[in-house]
């Protein structure tokens, strides 16, 4: 919303300053954006006189001037000043513009400098209009009757020092849509006051030949109450020079007296009205639904075919008007128009917008209804407009025709004083309460308050409380302490779950990978290879084809940022990210995931060697670390059920039972080159809400069973079949005797052609080292046989393995 | 006994000249061995006579010993000298780096997400989730945003598609984390205080803005919370984490459907060469939004108005993380470039906490 200071004089008697009264609109919570304030780039423009003009001695087209200045005002010491000037006008006793050395010209972006031109000096400037970027006129120099005032700033002279005020308005504030409503707010804040409007109808002097009615279907909600009348013989022009100066400054194109009126009323009083050539209407105007598939060419002169139920005002040869949201062209007013309808009516704000919406049409009357106009002013603004249109364009009113009824908007809710201080918190006197409530336009009776037909925003007492502290200003607001909750050592808030979170983040980070935030949705095809992509989690509108699906999983966001950095010259990558997946488009059907992400090797080259390519390995470890900390259960079983964007032979997943509690492996090549990623790269996703938690709290541990009796070591190297897993052979070995091996683990494995050359085909080799730990005794050499013999029994019967000789 | 004073120097000498232990052993041998010089001497003392024996054993005694301590002695030189011969050989360069090790970042996101709930913790609010695909009930009409509420439409809202035949509207990319508040409510009830960070989604992508960013909520009811209250949280919350004493911030009223009163609040700070300083200055800058929360929310949300009452507010979080960290460009947030995550991340171990301090 634009207004200038000027016009907002024109409702509120004030003396305040420019700056209070941009920090009291901010602090009203009308928040100022942008102040234009002319003075600012044209106040050094003075009005000065030429002594003399002379022919330059050395150019035919400049002249020489000597130009009395008063740099201090009006009154002021006067300052003779040469200028050589090319203006063809330059003349001695010209009242012109002069702009000292040191200013800024706006038409030119040039600050004055002491000059020399052909030889003789030069301090300071004639202007033209343009050159103050106050019309296009560079005829010539600025030429003043000789009435003006010397030494007085130009802009002051000329009645265009008015500063323009551009405000944000929250959406439940549409009185402020009107300057009126502006001035209101600051007059209750105490800088000024709101000067009185006095409505005077106009009388008709004949009846109006276009008629109106309201579809009975309507006059419920979309159209309670419409007005108008014809005003004959008027002359439409351009509109006068305040008028059209009024909408330029707050950004709108004056098009003729006629529109121009009735935009000055949107802008001014917020009551957006419209204008008819009555010669155009044919016969009388219906206010209905449209049936469906009718056209209507629009003001802006584009075409817009209407959906059943859509409001529109019709003559008897169909639609003319998208009622309270733009004029039909066919029956626009013209420069040639000589007799004109003026409607004002009261358009409901949800049918208003859902048309506007539908249409696509941003208009300012759109803008104004659908957040609620002054229904109780419609009859008024049309008077207030008949008035302006006969006084600017002259002519003769008819008498209103009108259908339907104000709408009841009366209501009243209890307001009490103390609940500004419970609520807000600040002591404000009763008296000073309901003088602001007052002053705002409410209604004060008993104990309840009635508010103003121009505030459909005020709907409760909270409403209420609100108006007196913004009034009063929340800039006073003093801050009180609030207790804690309960005295004392405040408990934790976090739950397991969020600490959960923290701790896969923190684990990740230790392990060295770089956390990354990528997006929740991605494109149609990373979705697909990662098992989405489906309707339900299809974003409707996305703002872009790489945006369009909620993602699956998380690895497709960071195989892409993987692709970007390896681009930049990135080979190596370690990155996680911990955040939702979405399994579907239902609230819920998220899960919490992280996963890791390894590509390229597994350290710089270095002169030890350290370098090697990643492998599934690196991610299994990984993965571990993470579900250790997560509190997942040492021994899980793992599967080779993978989903397809995993190697088939080199992924697995982690699980109980049926839960899965993470997948890991190398990335399917395909889906490595589908994403532009240089491989090798490993990765994996921690499930994090399924990792079970422990049955009960407790933060004593297990006592620690440890036994000062020696351990035992035994390596067994068994042949087996190349496809048998470890995890197989080590859990049979286990399972010898569970009391006295304490742990079994792999230490080497020996596969390939020289394996099998040596043990046969389709043979491997794999290595286990057996700890035993007796409890109560020394185990001898004999126990130690049997358990012995007992593994390799044991793996014998689940794997087909052998002792390697 | 005469001679004695010879023998011991003549193998304190040798031992003291005896270059490596196998000239020692000959030494030892000579002396002590069998058939020693010594040692014979000691067996020469059985055909002595009482008296003369006790003084030449003794004085025997004593050169042995003597000898005895002198080639121990040697033989630990040698070895000593042997080891710092053998250490100066395993020289190696220290100068070569270290083997690598991978050194992991926090992004900046969930490092301030956590110096903020470390920051509301203390003031005892808990942490409450809620779905990021929302229905439009608690993204919108619990909040009192009706369906044709012109904030409706002011919020750039994405939409989730419908299958055809299922008519209920549409759910929404919730546009804030306000509707945890709904959620909220609704599992604990009054009294509450609880924060509620997230992601949140609008269609908006340009220099400033990105489709998705990170807010948090705040929400507090109980019998008597005022807007002052409010106020007094929020002049903590930014005290702790700026990390300056000094924080004025100022309301200024302005309108969110589900807040009533409402006001946009501002802090106090300057500008000087780029470089933003809080606490100081004349300038202010609009930092978060707020308010008492409207009686329509508290009762969508199943709590009753007319018993409870209480604040709540949002601030966004990536904000904030540029606000503190100088962090330039809101977009590099979700590019993960190496780089950025390297420059602007933080350690693993940076743990932000109340008592041991947000940052370091």
């Amino acid at each position: 919303m634009k207004f200038t200071l000027s016009w907002l004089k024109k409702h509120l008697d004030t003396a305040a300053s420019l700056a209070e009264i941009t920090e009291a609109l901010t602090d009203l919570g009308l928040e100022v954006e942008e102040v234009v304030d002319p003075a600012e780039r044209l106040g050094a423009f003075r009005i000065c006189r030429v002594i003399e003009a002379v022919q330059h001695p050395n150019a035919d087209k400049l002249r020489l001037c000597r130009v009395a200045t008063y740099p201090d005002g009006p009154g002021g010491r006067m300052e003779e000043v040469q200028v050589v000037c090319g203006a063809p006008n330059a003349r001695t006793g010209l009242y012109g513009v002069f702009a000292p050395v040191g200013t800024h010209v706006p038409g030119t972006g040039v600050d004055l400098k002491p000059g020399v031109i052909r030889g003789v000096e030069s301090n300071g400037m004639l202007c033209s209009e343009r050159e103050l970027m106050l019309s296009d006129d560079h005829e010539g120099i600025i030429d003043l009757p000789e009435e003006a005032e010397l030494g007085a700033r130009y802009i002051d002279w000329k009645g265009l020092n008015d500063p323009m005020i551009y405000i944000k308005i929250t959406p439940n504030r549409p009185d402020a849509l009107g300057v009126r409503g502006i001035a209101r707010d600051l007059a209750a804040r105490g800088l000024g006051t709101l000067k009185p409007q006095v409505v005077e109808p106009v009388a008709g002097s004949f009846r109006s030949p276009i008629g109106v009615t309201i579809d009975e279907s309507l006059k419920e909600k979309g159209c309670p109450l419409f007005t108008g009348r014809v005003i004959r013989g008027v002359k439409n022009g351009p509109s006068p020079e305040w008028l059209q100066r009024l909408l330029l400054e707050t950004g709108h194109r004056p098009i003729s007296a006629l529109v121009d009126i009735t935009n000055y009323f949107t802008f001014d009083q917020n009551r957006p009205l419209h204008v008819f050539d009555a010669d155009k209407v044919k016969g009388g105007l219906r206010i209905h639904a449209a049936t469906g598939g009718e056209e209507l060419e629009a003001l802006d002169e584009k075409t817009y075919r209407f959906q059943p139920g859509m409001m529109v005002i019709s003559d008897d040869e169909g639609p003319e008007s998208i009622a309270g949201v733009m004029g039909g062209a066919p029956t626009g007013v013209t420069e040639e128009t000589v007799n004109v309808f003026l409607e004002s009516a009261y358009w409901d704000p949800i049918t208003i917008a859902t048309t506007g919406r539908a249409l696509r049409i941003h208009s300012d009357a759109r803008y104004r209804f659908e957040r609620g106009v002054d229904p109780a002013f419609t009859l008024p603004g049309l008077e207030m407009a008949t008035r302006m249109i006969l006084e600017l364009c002259g002519g003769e009113a008819s008498e209103v025709v009108m259908d339907g009824a104000v709408p009841e908007t009366a209501r009243a809710y209890r307001f009490d004083p103390k609940r500004v201080v419970s609520l807000v918190g600040m002591d404000i006197p009763e008296g000073a309460q309901r003088g602001t409530l007052e002053a705002l336009g409410f209604t004060l009776e008993g104990g309840m308050a009635s508010p103003p037909s121009w505030r459909p925003d005020i709907l409760g007492e909270a409403d209420l409380v609100e108006e007196v502290a913004r009034i009063a200003s929340l800039t006073k607001l003093e801050g009180k302490p609030m207790r804690r909750a309960r005295p004392g050592v405040p408990k934790p808030v976090l739950t397991p779950m969020q600490m959960r979170e923290k701790a896969a983040r923190r684990m990740l980070a230790g392990l060295g990978y770089n956390e990354c935030v990528t997006y929740s949705f991605i494109d149609a095809e990373a979705a697909t290879l990662f098992g989405g992509g489906t309707e339900a989690t299809r974003v409707e509108n996305p703002i872009s084809s790489e945006m369009t699906h909620m993602r699956p999983d998380l690895l497709p966001g960071l195989l892409a940022a993987a692709a970007r950095n390896q681009a930049r010259g990135f080979a190596d990558l370690a990155l996680f990210e911990v955040g939702p997946a979405f399994a579907g488009g239902e609230p819920g059907e998220q899960s919490l995931h992280a996963t890791g992400l390894l590509v390229g090797a597994s350290a710089a080259r270095d002169p030890y060697g350290s370098r090697r390519a990643v492998d599934l390995y690196d991610a299994k470890a990984d993965a571990e670390a993470v579900l250790s900390v997560l509190g997942a259960p040492a021994r899980m079983q793992v599967s080779r059920k993978v989903a397809g964007w995993w190697h088939p032979g080199r992924a697995g997943v982690m699980g109980l039972g049926p839960n899965a509690l993470c997948a890991f492996g190398e990335v399917h090549p395909k889906v490595l080159k589908a994403m532009g990623v240089k491989g090798p790269a490993v990765a994996f996703t921690v499930f994090v809400e399924k990792v079970p938690f422990p049955k009960a709290k407790s933060a004593t541990r297990a006592a620690l069973g440890i036994s000062d009796l020696q351990a035992v070591e035994r390596d067994f190297a068994f042949v087996v079949d190349k496809g048998v897993e470890a995890l197989t052979l080590v859990n049979a070995a286990q399972g010898a005797d569970k009391a006295l091996i304490e742990a079994v683990s792999v230490f080497d494995q020996f596969t390939g052609e020289k394996a099998e050359a040596q043990m046969g085909a389709g043979k491997k080799s794999l290595a286990i080292s057996v700890r035993l730990q007796p409890r109560d005794k020394t185990l001898t050499d004999e126990e130690i046989e049997a358990v012995s013999a007992k593994i390799v029994e044991k793996v014998a019967k689940a794997t087909g393995g052998v002792l390697r000789s | 006994m005469d001679g004695l004073d010879t023998l011991k120097g003549k193998y304190l000498e040798g031992i003291s000249g005896a270059g490596d232990e196998t000239a020692l052993e000959e030494i030892r041998l000579a002396a002590l061995g069998k058939k020693g010089e010594i040692s014979l001497k000691m067996r020469e003392l059985g055909q002595m006579d009482p008296a003369v024996r006790q003084a030449a054993g003794a004085a025997l005694n004593r050169l042995k010993d003597e000898i005895d301590a002198a080639l121990r002695a040697k033989k630990a030189a040698l070895a000593d000298a042997a080891l710092d011969e053998r250490l100066k050989a395993e020289w190696l360069d220290v100068t070569l780096p270290g083997r690598p090790r991978r050194m992991g970042t926090i992004h900046p996101v969930s490092q301030v997400t956590e110096e903020v709930t470390a920051i509301f913790a203390d003031m005892g609010f808990a942490v409450a989730e809620g779905p990021q695909i929302e229905s439009d009930w608690y993204n919108f009409d619990a909040l009192n945003i009706p369906p044709e509420h012109p904030a409706r439409q002011e919020h750039d809202t994405f939409f989730m598609a419908r299958a055809e035949g299922d008519d209920r509207p549409p759910h929404v990319l919730r546009t804030h984390t306000s509707p945890v508040q709904i959620r909220a409510m609704q599992t604990h009830g009054a009294p509450l205080r609880v924060i509620a960070p997230g992601r949140v989604y609008r269609m908006d992508m340009d220099q400033t803005h990105t489709p998705m960013f990170h807010q948090v909520e705040g929400l507090a009811i109980d019998r008597d919370l005022s807007m002052a209250n409010l106020k007094w949280v929020l002049e903590e919350f930014c005290r702790a984490f700026f990390e300056v004493d000094t924080v004025e911030l100022r309301f200024r009223a302005s309108h969110f459907p589900f807040t009533e009163p409402s006001a946009e609040v501002d802090i106090r700070c300057s500008w000087e060469g780029g470089q933003l300083k809080i606490g100081e200055g004349d300038g202010w800058m609009e930092i978060l939004g707020s308010g008492m929360v409207h009686p329509k929310v508290l009762a969508a949300g199943g709590i009753d108005p007319n018993e409870w009452q209480g604040f709540a507010f949002g601030l966004g979080i990536d904000r904030l993380a540029m606000l503190k960290y100088g962090i330039p460009d809101l977009r590099a947030f979700f590019e993960s470039d190496l780089r950025w995550l390297r420059h602007y991340g933080f350690a693993g171990l940076d743990l932000p906490t109340v008592h041991g301090g947000l940052s370091r």
